[in-house]
């Protein structure tokens, strides 16, 4: 019999017994956790389930980071009412300012490899990055979670990814998973998860590897997981890998050297593009932030592209740090001073623009370059503005020149370290 | 037995075209159901009638994890959607809080036609064009939830998940 996934090894371990793609199983969740935009209908469902305490609140955690600082009273009374059930149930609670909420389940070591996490948000298979099964689930699902300590799974079957050699300079994590998501499309990866293997994903940091896992909501998948191979965390751990005889229900080998930056063009994430194939369209919004890219390393990058230099006229830059570990960081290592000097805007720790909630809208007719997952119509609040999806190295140089710009494109006489 | 009009929208319809992430932040149903696909469909609510079917593509309901998208397309009166397949977080949603969806492969159903949809065998009878089609076959654990009327009803009466 063919060996197992690490989805296959993860529920099974749960399970208490061998499972394969496509079976159903009953697991324990380790770990679990809502927002602001998922967790009141959640209290809601747990509560009409007959739900008085929770399953084991140490287990369970809620962070206030859609709409926060809430903009208006509907919202703020949302808060409230989590806050409350945080006292009333003993969970723990982030409130306005801890960050995003994948950012801050990573920080403050809520998933652990080996795990399963389930979250009240489609892209929490952003910790496949630490060798966990998780996934997003509604509401109602999370309710049941916090009721009985376990849910339901079909154990997907998986995409193998396997990537190759060097990025080119210039070139980052992100411009390797838009291409991974032109490749498998938005429904390519549907019930199914991608597993990353190869030495040049052996090599990328957790920053990099959440990148790579976190957009596999833009594929459809269930979960997506790298390999724990080089895997490298401030605590001990046991990995899990997947056998060598693991079956696939497909493999896809990419040749890390011969990725271009790139760029997902409006509506879809994936529409991706050479990014050099836009270069030149005006923008006059740039975004850094999200669970995708607002970490440290990223802001750092912006940091290099715009040390001593200005973003054009006519640009707005917004940063919005993914956690306040990140905020302190690139608040002593000098970041964010180069970044608020070069004219970027810092805006609180949390989703920010992304989501369209309550801050960063923009107007009609603009066009946005973000360093986002999603650039559906209406993803950052009004449909008629128009977004790109880049890395962080992309949107820093397309918000210095005033329009779409990378690596390759243009500007040969002004050296970029 | 539901016998109701379809209307009929496309593929990859995604979770903010069906109700912007500006909207979610609620539990009162009437502002989800008055925000409904208006960012796809702006005469949806001039066209809709309580009860009427939702029929779309590939991959209804992609996007963000959020069950106000069933919750608000439920309290606009939708009575059951038809899909070709759904991203799964919003096909588990959907059955999680009782609105029955149906994974209809291949289907060609048109704008206006007459559907009856038979949910406890997932046979739908086009009567506009005298076709009949099968839904894909849930797993149990699913079937017994939609069939409970949602997850909230299924664990009051069950107490736990029962998978055979
Ligand atoms: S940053 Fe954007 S994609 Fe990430 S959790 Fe927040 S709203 Fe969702």
């Amino acid at each position: 019999m063919a060996g197992l996934t690490i989805s296959e090894k993860i529920l099974s371990q749960h399970a208490g017994h061998t499972v394969r793609a496509g079976e159903l199983c009953i697991v324990p969740v380790d770990g679990c956790m809502a927002t602001d935009t998922t967790a009141p209908l959640a209290i809601r469902a747990f509560g009409e389930m007959g739900g008085e305490t929770l399953f084991d609140p140490a287990r369970f955690h809620l962070i206030i980071d859609h709409a926060a600082p809430a903009p208006n009273e509907r919202i703020a009374n949302l808060h409230q009412l989590m806050r409350q059930f945080a006292t009333a149930q003993g969970c723990s609670l982030y409130d306005v300012g801890s960050g995003i909420c994948h950012q801050v389940m990573t920080d403050h070591r809520k998933v652990q490899p080996g795990q399963v996490f389930m979250g009240a948000d489609s892209h929490t298979p952003t910790y496949g990055a630490l060798n966990a099964f998780a996934c997003g689930m509604g509401s109602t699902d999370i309710a049941a979670i916090m009721l009985t300590g376990k849910t339901w799974l079909k154990v997907p079957a998986t995409i193998k990814v396997v990537v190759h050699g060097h990025l080119q300079p210039g070139v980052s994590a992100k411009d390797l998973v838009l291409e991974v998501v032109r490749q498998l499309t938005i429904s390519g990866a549907t019930y199914q998860a991608v597993e990353y293997h190869g030495e040049t994903v052996a090599a990328f940091s957790l920053s990099q590897r959440m990148v790579l896992c976190n957009m596999v909501a833009e594929m459809g998948a269930k979960t997506g997981l790298v390999s724990p191979e080089g895997l490298e965390l401030p605590y001990a751990f046991t990995p899990v890998y997947a056998d060598a005889d693991a079956s696939y229900s497909r493999v896809i080998t990419i040749d890390a050297a011969a990725i271009n930056p790139k760029i997902a063009i409006p509506d879809s994430p994936d529409a991706v593009h050479d990014a050099d194939a836009y270069a030149g369209i005006k923008i006059t919004y740039a975004f850094i932030g999200t669970c995708t890219n607002g970490r440290l390393d990223d802001l750092q990058e912006a940091a290099r592209v715009l040390r001593g230099k200005h973003i054009a006229p006519g640009v707005r830059m917004v940063i919005a740090p993914a956690s306040r570990q990140v905020l302190i960081d690139a608040l002593s290592d000098g970041t964010i001073q180069t970044l608020v000097e070069a004219g970027a805007t810092i805006i609180n720790s949390g989703c920010g623009p992304c989501v369209g909630s309550h801050e960063g809208v923009p107007g009609d007719g603009e066009v946005v370059i973000s360093t986002a997952n999603r650039n559906f119509r209406g993803r950052m609040g009004n449909p008629n503005a128009s977004i790109y999806l880049g890395s962080p190295r992309t949107v820093a140089l397309s918000a210095r020149y005033g329009f779409i710009s990378s690596e390759t494109s243009t500007h040969q006489n002004d050296t970029i370290p | 037995m539901i016998t109701a009009k379809a209307h009929v929208y496309g593929d990859h319809i995604d979770t903010d075209r069906i109700i912007p992430g500006k909207y979610t932040k609620t539990l009162d149903l009437s502002t989800l159901a008055g925000h409904v696909m208006e960012d796809l469909d702006p005469d949806f609510h001039r066209n809709f009638t309580a009860g009427d079917i939702i029929v779309a593509g590939d991959n209804f309901g992609c996007g963000s994890s959020r069950e106000q998208a069933p919750v608000a397309l439920k309290a606009a009166g939708v009575s059951c959607i038809i899909a070709r397949f759904y991203a799964r977080i919003f096909f588990r949603n959907a059955i999680n809080i009782g609105l029955p969806v149906l994974e209809i492969p291949d289907h060609d159903i048109a704008r206006g036609d007459m559907l009856e949809v038979h949910l406890e065998t997932g046979k739908v009878v086009n009567q506009t064009r005298q076709k009949t089609y099968q839904a894909t076959r849930l797993p149990k654990v699913m079937l017994d939830i939609m069939q409970a009327g949602g997850l909230v009803p299924y664990l009051k009466k069950y107490n736990d998940y029962q998978l055979l």
